[in-house]
């Protein structure tokens, strides 16, 4: 079985189950918006939001969602006890991994559809200005927090401590695309848009992304080896 | 190693009294006069931590790659001494900062990146005590990334222009001013050999510790 059928098979693996019970990404996208309404709550002012924080809010929404949706797709690996399963298959481990990793950046892309309309409409923010730079720059953001995380969240299964962890590890490294995301969109959100700073953090996050990937797919076997 | 231990240790203590007598004897900055001085000691720990972490980072790939655990204990010992460095830059870093620019911290690329990447290795730490069975293999993957990450901290400078001095400053001053690139060579050494020295301290401890283990298992499997 070649290496992308493999990736593909986990991917329609996860995404089956998500569609019978919907419940990471029902949970997900609730956890959210109610993240959202919490940072309306603190930075509408007198019936006006604070200037620029459309940027920041959207970014830390993903962010949080995507740590719960990180910690919940293993968590189920290791309550149907499948993970020595899917480990044991004569399966490139590198194609276990870019399968989980599609499927998280799948989960957080279908929040992401929710969380931009609504920013847009909550904050007043001129999101829509650049839809295509937009989407390059939180599709980037998502890869690149997606594929340490996913690395991360594999090797935490067998941890006790998994839920404290993950956090802990997972956002002092991704700070670099977590700075490019929210310095990119609002770059993007400014009136006129500052179209060259947005692409300058395209680029960066490109890198990162590279970086990242590559380093996941370089450690994800010997980590995972017991 | 034991042998060189010796003679590193007291290399270090005499680079180190004699640095103050270097450091004096360069001229003086021409703005910021003696408040400048504290750039010695602001480089050359950041250069120790610089060599902190790339320890840390390979001695994490050599252990997840060759399973050695002498590999594991290097990685440690460059965690702590990443964190010890990167503490020592940011306070002298902070306390430059207040004279310099009139302020203790400025959210600039490089400050922040650095801030990071300390939280990395605090983040090391807490995986290594908490993470339970097998944390050795988290932590060496925390390793790794956290290694990735910091040429990312030093070019972040040259993307995102701040106050922060650029890193061709330090480059121009061997032609500019020798007698401040003299001195700064020479704290950059003596810290180099200071880490070399703890270093070394911190993996011999943690050898013993790991023997002592081992002592306690062949101990409780007799019969």
């Amino acid at each position: 079985m070649s290496f992308a059928t493999t990736a593909f098979l986990v991917l329609k693996k996860d995404f089956t189950i998500e569609v019978k019970s919907g419940e990471i990404l029902y949970t997900t996208l609730f956890f959210a918006v109610s993240c959202v309404l919490i940072f309306a709550i603190a930075f509408v002012r007198e019936g006006q939001p604070v200037e620029g924080a459309g940027a920041g809010i959207l970014w830390i929404a993903v962010l949080f969602a995507g740590n719960l949706a990180l910690g919940r797709t293993f968590e189920r690996e290791r309550y149907g006890e499948t993970v020595r399963a899917l480990l044991l298959t004569p399966a490139p481990r590198a194609a276990i991994y870019v399968g989980k990793l599609l499927g998280i950046v799948a989960l957080l892309v279908a929040a992401e559809c929710l969380l931009v309309p609504m920013v847009a409409f909550l904050f007043d923010a001129p999101l829509f200005a650049r839809p295509l730079l937009l989407a390059a720059i939180l599709g980037l953001g998502t890869v690149g927090f997606a594929s340490v995380g996913t690395l991360f969240a594999a090797m935490l299964v067998r941890s006790r401590t998994r839920d404290v962890m993950l956090p802990i590890l997972l956002y002092p490294i991704t700070v670099p695309v977590i700075i490019a995301g929210v310095l990119g969109t609002s770059a993007l959100l400014q009136s006129p848009a500052d179209e060259p700073v947005a692409l300058l953090w395209i680029w960066l996050l490109v890198s990162f992304d590279v970086v990242f990937v590559t380093l996941a797919l370089w450690t994800f076997e010997p980590l995972m080896t017991e | 190693m034991r042998k060189l231990f010796a003679p590193l240790l007291v290399l270090t203590a005499v680079m180190f009294a004699y640095a103050p007598v270097v450091i004096a004897n360069t001229r003086y900055e021409s703005t910021m006069f003696l408040v400048q001085k504290i750039f010695y000691f602001h480089f050359a720990s950041w250069m120790a931590w610089a060599a902190a972490i790339g320890v840390c980072g390979i001695a994490s790939a050599v252990y997840l790659f060759r399973a050695d655990p002498r590999g594991d204990r290097l990685a440690v010992a460059g965690a702590e001494l990443a964190i010890l460095f990167g503490a020592f830059g940011l306070v002298t870093g902070s306390l430059w900062g207040r004279k310099a620019w009139g302020v203790w911290w400025q959210w600039d690329a490089r400050l922040t990146m650095a801030l990071m990447a300390e939280l990395i290795f605090v983040g090391y730490l807490l995986v290594r005590k908490y993470g339970g069975p097998g944390a050795e293999k988290l932590a060496a993957g925390m390793g790794i990334f956290g290694a990735a990450t910091t040429p990312f901290i030093y070019k972040s400078v040259d993307w995102w222009r701040t106050i922060h001095p650029q890193t061709s400053v330090v480059r121009n001053l061997g032609e500019t001013a020798p007698d401040m690139y003299g001195a700064m060579l020479f704290c950059t050494v003596a810290f180099l050999l200071l880490f070399a020295s703890l270093l070394t301290v911190r993996v011999h401890l943690e050898s013993r510790r790991a023997e002592l283990d081992r002592l306690y298992l062949a101990l409780e499997d007799q019969p």
